[in-house]
């Protein structure tokens, strides 16, 4: 045998090797991808979603193989990841930020036979599916801590982008608060960013130096609750249980929980039962739940404690009537709630949050 | 003294938000005296910031965590030392790729210590002094690193002006071949420059990792290390000015945020270019003057230099 042919003869049977490799790889297995905005170790957003993908392959062990991209920025880089993971022979995409929105519809119309489903976005089409949390819920609860808690009557809210879903965690805070202390105001600052540890951590001073004595924050890091600690003052952690990095400040925390969702979806690509939905899940479909209460008398406990119930079996909605705008006119009458509709395109401040909405 | 009262935790904020930037742009602006142009400084910080974080997180000694931050600076450096004055790389190429490896590089070594917390750094409180109304809290009970910024930044600005060391430096910034033809060792000036100021750099990081947020999170620099770049254009090499230029760029970026929790009705889109539009126009004012930009500017800033030609 010539040294040619040899050389001819490895590369065939290598060749072959990893045809059959990969033959065997896409029969077995249900591909499912996902990108993350933020680094999968931000502790918060991404953090939680990459924890629902690990659920994924928990539950579904060898019937899935699950893959990621984390740190990809809003705008034009998405539409490139997204087009990676669909041209790989991924079956379920995920894309979980806001900003993902367009770069999915975009990718989803042309690869119709890839699944699609969009964290947190309003846009739908044949493939591509939208969920979201109903985190409102949890705001009220901590809004309701928080007039409990504080002393100076202020709240300080770092904010990220003047987006509905950001604006809709504000107001409800805030209607938490006033339920139980009418004389509650928040000052937000926007930080134009989801992820900047130093400036959510500055912005967290500012305010904390404008008198607010309770930190909460719409962005994903850690830094603004560590400020908190470090001032002595109260906060909530964001998406996940922070209390490591405020074991003195964290009163409890909204965490995300994509677990129960992320399976189910799986699951339906895998029997052919997936369909284009709109899910939208708060305390009661597990979405959504409270990390424990600490830090705080047993009597503002209790209170949490019921009104976590109360949201959950459906007794109390956030955002239930009167409610009333920043100039103090009624917008809503006792005895009505908003509808979805209002909560999903919600860009107006409710009473009891200082300063204008920036447009 | 009460009605300007509130001026002082702000003003605490401010110094923690200049100080980064002050220790990374006094080591970049003895790297461009002697000619070299280091783009890498984003890189070399947020590489000081790990390093310094997982030394603070596995021994729980400041001490150690601080030098940690310069060495990793001080190495990343090393690198592009390497490269561009043993190997004649481009200097700009080369500076932006270290930026991005740092970067990377960073994020792979620090995975492991995402999500932990640490004490911040201690303060240095003085019992009286820090008693004294307004001045007591802004001049004393800082951490030790703020002192250092000021004191690197006077310790440089004594080097270059008034040692002849830093003359031999400034020489070789300015005419490389001259400085080469009197006898003077060209790459060996500029290769400790560049480890000076990758140390610099390193404890810029190290500072916002220990104490300004004191974890660790990928990226955590956030762009502070081109604004330290830009500052040393800004100050047109002069170290005073430099100093201005951080604690501008600093007091904007908090006045930003404290005008917003005032709810001061400016978009607050308007308010986060603020710090970057004050930057631009003192650098328009200043280029005015065309001649005193080539008085402090090296004449052989970025120029590659070659003993054999």
């Amino acid at each position: 045998m010539s040294r040619s042919t040899l050389l001819r003869s490895v590369m065939g049977a290598a060749l072959a090797a990893l045809v059959a490799g990969t033959a065997g790889v896409a029969e077995a297995e249900t591909k499912v991808g996902f990108i993350y905005v933020g680094p999968i170790g931000d502790h918060g957003w991404s953090y939680r979603h990459d924890q629902g993908r690990l659920a994924i392959e928990k539950a579904l062990g060898s019937k899935v193989k699950t893959t990621y991209v984390e740190s990809v920025k809003e705008g034009p880089d998405a539409e490139r990841v997204i087009r990676q993971l669909a041209a790989s022979g991924h079956d379920l995409i995920f894309t979980t930020s806001f900003g993902f929105m367009n770069p999915t519809l975009k990718v989803a119309k042309k690869f119709p036979k890839i699944r699609f489903e969009h964290a947190t976005g309003y846009k739908q089409s044949k493939n591509l599916s939208t969920y979201s949390g109903r985190f409102y819920e949890g705001r009220y609860i901590i809004g309701t801590i928080a007039g409990k808690m504080s002393k100076t009557n202020k709240i300080g809210y770092v904010a990220s982008f003047p987006i509905p879903e950001v604006v809709r965690g504000i107001n409800a805070f805030i209607l938490g608060a006033r339920s139980v202390n009418p004389k509650m105001k928040i000052n937000v600052v926007w930080v134009n960013s989801w992820y900047d540890p130093g400036k959510e951590g500055d912005a967290a001073k500012a305010l904390i130096d404008q008198g607010a004595d309770i930190i909460t924050q719409h962005t994903d890091s850690p830094a603004p609750l560590q400020v908190a600690e470090n001032r002595g003052v109260h906060g909530f952690g964001q998406a996940s249980d922070m209390i490591k990095f405020a074991p003195k400040a964290q009163l409890t925390a909204i965490v995300d929980n994509w677990d129960k969702y992320y399976i189910d979806r799986t699951k339906a690509v895998i029997d052919g039962s997936w369909k284009k939905m709109d899910t939208w899940g708060g305390l009661d479909a597990k979405m959504v739940s409270m990390a424990p209460y600490t830090n705080m008398p047993a009597d503002v406990a209790k209170l949490a404690a019921e009104v976590q119930e109360k949201i959950r079996s459906g007794k109390l909605h956030p955002f239930a009537g009167p409610i009333r705008d920043q100039s103090g006119k009624e917008i809503l009458a006792a005895g009505k709630t908003f509808d979805d509709k209002t909560l999903l395109g919600m860009n107006f401040y409710v009473e009891g949050v200082e300063g204008s909405l920036p447009k | 003294m009460s009605d300007i009262s509130w001026l002082v935790p702000v003003i605490l904020t401010v110094i923690t938000a200049s100080t980064p930037l002050l220790l990374a742009a006094t080591g970049e602006l003895v790297v461009e005296k002697s000619g070299v142009l280091n783009l890498g400084v984003e890189g070399m910080m947020v590489v000081g910031a790990v390093a310094a974080f997982a030394t603070a997180s596995s021994t729980g000694s400041a001490v150690l965590a601080i030098l940690a931050g310069l060495a990793a600076g001080a190495a990343v450096a090393s690198v592009f030392g390497f490269l561009t004055l043993g190997l004649v790389a481009n200097q700009v190429a080369t500076g932006l790729a270290l930026t991005i490896f740092g970067i990377g590089f960073s994020a792979l070594i620090g995975a492991g210590y995402v999500g932990y917390a640490l004490e911040p750094l201690p303060k240095l409180d003085i019992p009286v002094l820090n008693d004294l109304p307004f001045v007591g809290p802004i001049l004393f009970g800082h951490d030790a690193l703020v002192y250092f910024s000021f004191a690197a930044l006077v310790g440089v600005s004594w080097f270059l002006y008034r040692s002849r060391a830093g003359l031999v430096l400034r020489a070789v910034g300015e005419s490389h071949d001259s400085a080469h033809s009197i006898g003077y060792p060209v790459l060996r000036i500029r290769f400790l420059a560049i480890l000076f100021g990758g140390a610099m750099s390193g404890l810029g990081g190290a500072y916002l990792s220990l104490s300004y947020t004191p974890m660790w999170a990928e990226n955590m620099t956030a762009g502070r290390g081109w604004i330290a770049l830009a500052l040393v254009v800004f100050s047109t090499w002069r170290p005073g000015r430099l100093l201005l230029g951080a604690y501008m760029f600093g007091a904007i970026t908090i006045l930003q945020l404290h005008a917003q929790s005032a709810g001061i009705g400016v978009p607050s889109q308007v308010m986060s270019m603020l710090p970057y539009l004050a930057t631009i126009a003192v650098l328009v004012a200043i280029s005015r003057d065309a001649t005193k930009i080539r008085l402090n500017a090296p004449g052989c800033l970025g120029k590659v230099f070659h003993p054999a030609r």
